[in-house]
């Protein structure tokens, strides 16, 4: 990251609506040169809307967006060639063996005759296909698939690479060694914006944009957002009757944003003594044998806590 | 244009068409089957009428005329009754097309030519034989009756000379048998350039939407005119070799006569072929389902090239209004060129109104294909 450089992506006032929907409403942000930057947020939010505008697939209704300093709307040709995108599902030509796959993108984005060859050899090895290289793509699994994806576009050397969602559907061993090649990739001066659900992959990222109902509502890193949600103490309820337990905990006074996580409950509270104030009401409630701690934030609970603060009308959006 | 992300997509485009079972089936088995089913199944001859005949006279003479009509090639006898009921019946049943009541003391009304002197009761379901059979069945009546009398005049010591009537004796020209494959084929040859080209071309745009690799491909630089001529490229190499199988079959299979230049039929081909593919591009562009694409590409060339062509209707027999739809059929122009130059060796330039039509046609039709492709997702 070099402040002198000009961002790779430059997102101003943003807005796409389809119908009477709003797709997305009002994003702004910029991504600098070699960043990794993710885009957090349920199905549906509007990440997928916002990369396609960005990779000039669809016209912004509102706003400008610059990709590798070229205006999406007025050069798009000029914007896709110094682009890669993956998009959902990895969508390769499942009939085309994984060299056939290459060999097709790198002719489609221009790459030379002569430096095809070496290129193709170069993303076998680094998406580790070395010995499937007649393979049909349609073969492939899961992970496999997507670094040959991930291969299939980076084959022109692009300055910006957007990711929809790679890791869907991928076992985590595989996503792990995915995003070493995307910080890989960051290193060597490639902007990179990711959209993923997982939110735990958002600690791969060295900023966060979480976005929900097609508008921003935090943008920074992921341990700032964490501080930035940690209005109170995190506390982990755990009891044999979950259901009970989400009743008494959002009926304690001083209590925010209680709700289920796999077999437990969690609940932000403003209270000084939390814990024992916590097992006193479950204790009341008929609940002596659950168990109460407090813990350090996950990317999750940043993400419900700073969604229900924005529905709230809370003024505690960050300015990007 | 960049000539490498063509080759690209035309290279892409070739494998897949080789890996897809039914792009090849199109490209190899649908020409095969064509040529073979409509060269044989489509005959305008009527040949071998099944014909009945009611013999109530039972003489010499009628069983001459009878006779007559075996040896005859466009008759097959099937049955002689004495009385009308069984024939009708037969005409009923449709085992005969054709009866022919001789009625007692044939000859003498054939000499005088007074009264009816033959009947003949047709089955009209099929106006057309109908009226073929009927016209054959008149001719070797006549035949007979005037040898009938010019034999009774001669015997009576008359000069007939005088009495003999005019004998016309067409000569036909391009087609001497009146083989009526002679013309269909060269039809069929242009009906098999219509389906195949857009049917192959139906799939390929489609193709893409439905197995989701669209998005990609739209977010590569590749230009729509790129993607337009690199997709087509490997059909057009397909059609022409369709097109050299299927003149191979009309003329080492069908035995249709090919008298005009080779050179003249592949300069149409390659035109007819540009016209046909636009037409399976533009429809693969709006409909994004492969089956739905290929379904209305079938309607748009087939049932104008089968009857709007001149193929198997002549275009100077129809109404007005629809000899004016003809002209935006590009088969008709192609079907004409296509005849010419098999049955009559025409020239480049004595066709060249049906070229520069056709020239003019694949210009318009290449150029909408071509702009009709947006490179978004909106």
């Amino acid at each position: 990251m070099n402040a002198s450089h000009p961002p790779a992506i430059v997102v101003e006032r943003l807005g796409k609506r389809f119908g009477d929907f709003d797709a997305l409403s009002d994003v702004s942000f910029d991504v600098a040169p070699g960043e990794v930057m993710g885009f957090l947020g349920p199905n549906g939010a509007g990440k997928s809307t916002l990369i396609r505008i960005l990779c000039g697939l669809l016209r912004p209704s509102s706003g400008h967006a610059r990709v590798a300093g070229i205006d999406v709307v007025q050069d798009p040709e000029a914007v896709r060639r110094r682009i890669g995108y993956m998009s959902q599902k990895f969508s390769l030509y499942d009939d085309l063996s994984v060299v056939e796959n290459l060999r097709f993108f790198g002719g489609v984005y221009g790459v030379p005759p002569r430096e095809l060859a070496d290129r193709v050899q170069g993303a076998v090895q680094m998406a580790a296909l070395t010995g499937r290289e007649n393979v049909a793509a349609g073969m492939l699994a899961g992970g496999w698939k997507q670094r040959l994806a991930l291969g299939c576009a980076i084959l022109h050397r692009p300055q910006v690479l957007f990711l929809d969602e790679p890791t869907s559907g991928v076992d985590p061993g595989s996503r792990r060694r995915f995003w070493g090649l995307i910080h890989d990739l960051a290193a060597q001066g490639v902007s990179v914006l990711v959209s993923t659900h997982y939110m735990d992959e958002a600690e791969y990222c060295m900023r966060v944009a979480l976005i929900a109902a097609g508008t921003l509502i935090a943008l920074g890193a992921p341990h700032e957002l964490k501080q930035q949600s940690a209005g109170g103490t995190l506390l982990e309820v755990a009891s044999a009757d979950t259901a009970r337990a989400l009743e008494i905990a959002t009926a304690v006074p001083g209590i925010n944003d209680a709700a289920v996580y796999g077999s437990a409950v969690h609940a932000t509270s403003m209270k000084a003594d939390a814990v024992g104030q916590m097992l006193s009401a479950l204790r009341a409630g008929g609940l002596p044998e659950a168990r109460v701690r407090a813990i350090a934030p996950s990317m999750e609970d940043m993400f419900v806590h700073l969604v229900q603060a924005s529905r709230a009308g809370d003024t505690t959006r960050p300015s990007p | 244009m960049k000539w490498r992300r063509t080759a690209a997509v035309a290279r892409k485009e070739a494998l897949q068409v080789v890996r897809d079972p039914r792009s090849l089936m199109i490209a190899l088995l649908l020409p095969l089957m064509q040529m073979f089913l409509l060269g044989y199944g489509v005959k305008l001859d009527v040949n071998n009428i099944p014909l009945c005949v009611v013999d109530e006279d039972d003489s010499q003479q009628s069983r001459e005329l009878v006779q007559r009509f075996v040896a005859s090639r466009y008759f097959a006898l099937r049955a002689v009754d004495r009385t009308v009921a069984p024939a009708a019946r037969r005409i009923d049943a449709g085992m005969c097309r054709l009866a022919l009541v001789l009625p007692p003391r044939l000859s003498e009304s054939l000499v005088t030519r007074q009264g009816a002197a033959v009947q003949l009761l047709v089955d009209g379901t099929d106006s057309n034989t109908a009226t073929i059979a009927a016209g054959y069945a008149r001719s070797i009546v006549d035949a007979y009756a005037t040898g009938l009398q010019v034999s009774l005049l001669q015997q009576r010591g008359y000069p007939t000379h005088s009495m003999t009537p005019l004998d016309v004796r067409p000569r036909v020209w391009f087609n001497e048998e009146l083989e009526s494959s002679h013309f269909i084929i060269p039809g069929v040859v242009a009906l098999v350039m219509a389906v195949i080209g857009s049917q192959l071309s139906s799939l390929t745009i489609a193709r893409e939407w439905e197995r989701g690799t669209m998005e990609l491909l739209l977010s590569t630089p590749v230009s729509r005119l790129e993607l337009m001529v690199g997709k087509l490229a490997p059909y057009f190499l397909i059609g022409l070799v369709d097109a050299a199988i299927c003149v191979g079959l009309a003329v080492g299979w069908f035995d249709v006569p090919f008298r005009g230049a080779a050179l003249t039929l592949f300069g149409t081909t390659c035109l007819y072929l540009a016209v046909v593919l636009s037409i399976g591009y533009l429809v693969s562009v709006s409909i994004r389902s492969q089956v739905g694409a290929s379904q209305v590409a079938l309607v748009l060339t087939m049932l104008p090239t089968t009857l709007l062509s001149g193929f198997t209707f002549p275009i100077d027999q129809m109404p007005a209004v629809v000899q004016g739809v003809t002209t935006l059929v590009s088969a008709r122009y192609y079907v004409t060129i296509v005849k010419a130059v098999f049955l009559k060796g025409s020239s480049a330039l004595e066709l060249a109104v049906p070229i520069a039509c056709l020239a003019m046609y694949a210009a318009i039709v290449v150029a909408l294909a071509a702009r009709s492709f947006r490179k978004t997702l909106d």
